[in-house]
């Protein structure tokens, strides 16, 4: 399914932060939070408001994990595979994770929704391991709090 | 009579349930006619009896934890809101051994008020710092941070006075403060502690710093990853704005000082002060060369104060209660306290104020009460993926920052994660290269490549090929990383695989699985 998004509807969110300092990320996460992605149309777009080369806006798009250029599943669990989390068993829950979901870290799940993305910390370390989902937080997950935490996002379409 | 509850908001309990918790008090409360009012506070930092509930009582609060929405009617049942008794029953909350013992300056505050009043913040002490501070030349505040001798939290450790110096005396238009607040090392959440329980203690620190060097504008660059920790600040700045602590004339001293928080992407080498300089500006989190320092040529070219978190929260306790105060605790070079954080495979997990000096032995048995699994632990990692693994025979080193450097460790933010016997550390080794390899920003050729040569290095050891001629190579490598990287990603990587390699050799000697 191809969504088409005018130049209107990027300019109506690029315009109003082109005059801060600094806007190029504000900017790229205002996008990000409207389309779930950075539109590729965005990029000259932004670039022009910010008399930045499209090489510069794709740079630094696509330096930052946080950022997709593509879209994404209804739903995004980021899943911790830090250090802290390792030591209580995130390995284990990632690999249960990528089983139980159908498919491996940056991709979705065939009914489009979960994306699975790894995080590197989300600051549960005393309480691993942890995982977000879209911004909604959970610690102490077991394999079995995974699937009962997915199944409510794969249940119905939202 | 309405009897007050405090439940925290801390993105820990909420990661616990505690808004589960809170509806299920409201819903019992409700069916029995019972008036109360619920309070979400910060953490009191005890992880693991989040969700935490506490009761307001004559002789002070009382704690149950950790609650499960389904201990809600039981608790009712026993008549907690008039101290009956019940299992989950800690008693006062203060008296709790793991709290009792800490020396809280930091965050004495956290979890004992609401993060979003003024008026409970005030009525802690808050913005005492501030009103001392208006009342002093810049230059007093400043010798006042430099006598405390606080320095940096976010784990280079340079003296935080030094560095307001050097803004305070250089001639600009414009200079910044700027709050790195990126804190992307595993093992460490005190920063986002105070961001969620304490928002108005950092805005304060931070205003505090702008007075001193005549910078009157700052953002806290806060990781992406924090949803909370943003949304907190967010409404915080707005209420020090609205009553007067932050914008234009500060409370009627005419001295000015905006705040913005802006969200990191989800770069790890952004939590490296130029790199974050970098982004800041809308580029590529790319480290840049120093000197210039950003003290000279910061955010956008400008002097440029930037501190992390826990540095700028120390700040208001400094300037309330003077230098000394701060000073008297500690040991040698390390004055004050240090918020450590428990984390990892460990039964008491959270977060523990304590002066410079206790040992981890102490903090891993007295406090953390040894490992989750019940097994012995093996291995810990001090400072964050690029701190070093010890083995238990360094454990008695004090926690101060040259003391620990001598027994080979880094003290950094103060995280540390302990790992139980069932650690592969051949298999962390690996991954401390690995993420070397994520999160590494490119610019310096021993880390963008090196990182992964390491971890084909690594595999290669533990596959059993070569293995003396494979350490040698990897030895090498990480001389050549330390050597050749111009910041800590790249010269800090070797840490933890090189402690893997020297203290836990025979993870790397094992009989390779075919």
């Amino acid at each position: 399914m191809t969504v088409i998004i005018e130049d209107e509807e990027i300019s109506a969110i690029v315009t109003p932060l082109q005059g801060m300092p600094g806007a190029l990320l504000p900017i790229l996460h205002a996008l990000q939070d409207r389309f779930g992605y950075v539109p590729e149309d965005s990029v000259p777009l932004v670039a022009k408001a910010l008399n930045l080369s499209r090489a510069e806006v794709h740079g630094t798009l696509t330096f930052y994990h946080h950022f997709r250029r593509h879209p994404v599943g209804r739903h995004v669990v980021h899943v911790c595979r830090a250090e802290a989390c390792q030591a209580v068993g995130a390995d284990a829950l990632v690999e249960h994770a990528k089983k139980s979901l159908g498919c491996d870290f940056h991709e979705t799940t065939s009914d489009n929704a979960v994306t699975l993305e790894p995080a590197y910390c989300l600051g549960q370390c005393a309480i691993g391991p942890s995982l977000l989902i879209d911004d909604e937080i959970h610690a102490k997950v077991t394999p079995a709090r995974f699937d009962a935490l997915v199944k409510g996002l794969r249940g119905g379409a939202k | 009579m309405t009897t007050t509850l405090y439940v925290s908001r801390d993105s820990a309990a909420l990661a616990l349930g505690a808004d589960r918790v809170v509806a299920a008090l409201m819903a019992e409360a409700a069916r029995r006619g019972a008036r109360i009012r619920v309070v979400r506070n910060g953490s009191r930092g005890m992880l693991w009896l989040e969700p935490l509930v506490e009761v307001v009582t004559e002789k002070g609060r009382i704690a149950f934890g950790p609650v499960m929405p389904e201990d809600v009617a039981g608790l009712f049942e026993a008549g907690f809101l008039t101290g009956g008794k019940h299992a989950l029953g800690l008693g006062l909350t203060e008296q709790i051994d793991y709290f009792k013992r800490q020396e809280r300056l930091t965050f004495a505050r956290i979890g004992l008020t609401d993060p979003l009043s003024v008026e409970d913040y005030q009525a802690h002490g808050g913005f005492a710092g501030l009103k001392a501070a208006l009342a002093q030349k810049p230059s007093e505040i400043v010798e006042t941070v430099f006598a405390s001798g606080l320095r940096g939290r976010g784990g280079a450790a340079f003296p935080t006075g030094i560095k307001w110096r050097t803004v305070a005396g250089v001639e600009a238009k414009q200079k910044y403060i700027v709050c790195n607040a990126d804190e992307g090392d595993s093992g460490t959440f005190s920063d986002r502690m105070v961001m969620e329980g304490d928002p108005l203690m950092l805005i304060e620190g931070m205003t505090i710093a702008g007075l001193a060097v005549g910078a009157t504008r700052g953002y806290i660059y806060c990781r992406s990853e924090y949803p909370h920790a943003m949304q907190s600040l967010q409404l915080a700045i707005r209420l020090a704005e609205t009553d007067g602590f932050l914008g234009e004339d500060i409370l009627g001293s005419k001295r000015t000082f905006h705040l913005e928080v802006r969200k990191g992407a989800g770069s790890y080498v952004c939590g490296e002060e130029t790199a974050l300089l970098e982004s800041l500006e809308g580029r590529r989190g790319i480290v840049r060369a120093k000197p210039p320092l950003p003290a000279i040529h910061g955010l956008f070219d400008q002097p440029t104060v930037i501190n992390n978190v826990i540095t700028f929260a120390s700040v208001p306790f400094i300037l309330a209660h003077g230098a000394q105060a701060y000073q008297d605790y500690g040991m040698g070079r390390s004055r004050g306290t240090l918020p450590f954080q428990l984390a990892g495979n460990i039964k008491q997990g959270g977060l523990v104020e304590k002066a410079f000096g206790i040992t981890l032995r102490e903090l891993l048995y007295d406090y953390g009460g040894g490992t989750l699994s019940g097994r012995p632990i093996r291995a810990v990692q001090v400072g964050g993926p690029l701190g070093t693994y010890l083995p238990e025979s360094k454990f008695d080193a004090p926690l101060d920052y040259e003391e620990f450097a001598k027994a080979g460790g880094t003290v950094g933010h103060g995280g540390i994660v302990v790992f139980d016997d069932t650690v592969d550390m051949a298999k962390m080794a690996r991954y401390a290269m690995e993420f070397c390899v994520v999160e590494s920003c490119g610019k310096c050729t021993p880390c963008r490549i090196g990182s992964t040569r390491g971890v084909e290095v690594i595999d290669r050891i533990v596959a059993g090929e070569k293995r003396d001629t494979n350490t040698a190579l990897l030895r090498d490598l990480c001389d050549v990383m330390v050597s050749g990287s111009l910041c800590a990603m790249g010269g800090m990587t070797p840490n933890p695989v090189l402690s893997a390699l020297d203290h836990f050799a025979e993870d790397f000697s094992k009989e390779p699985v075919r």
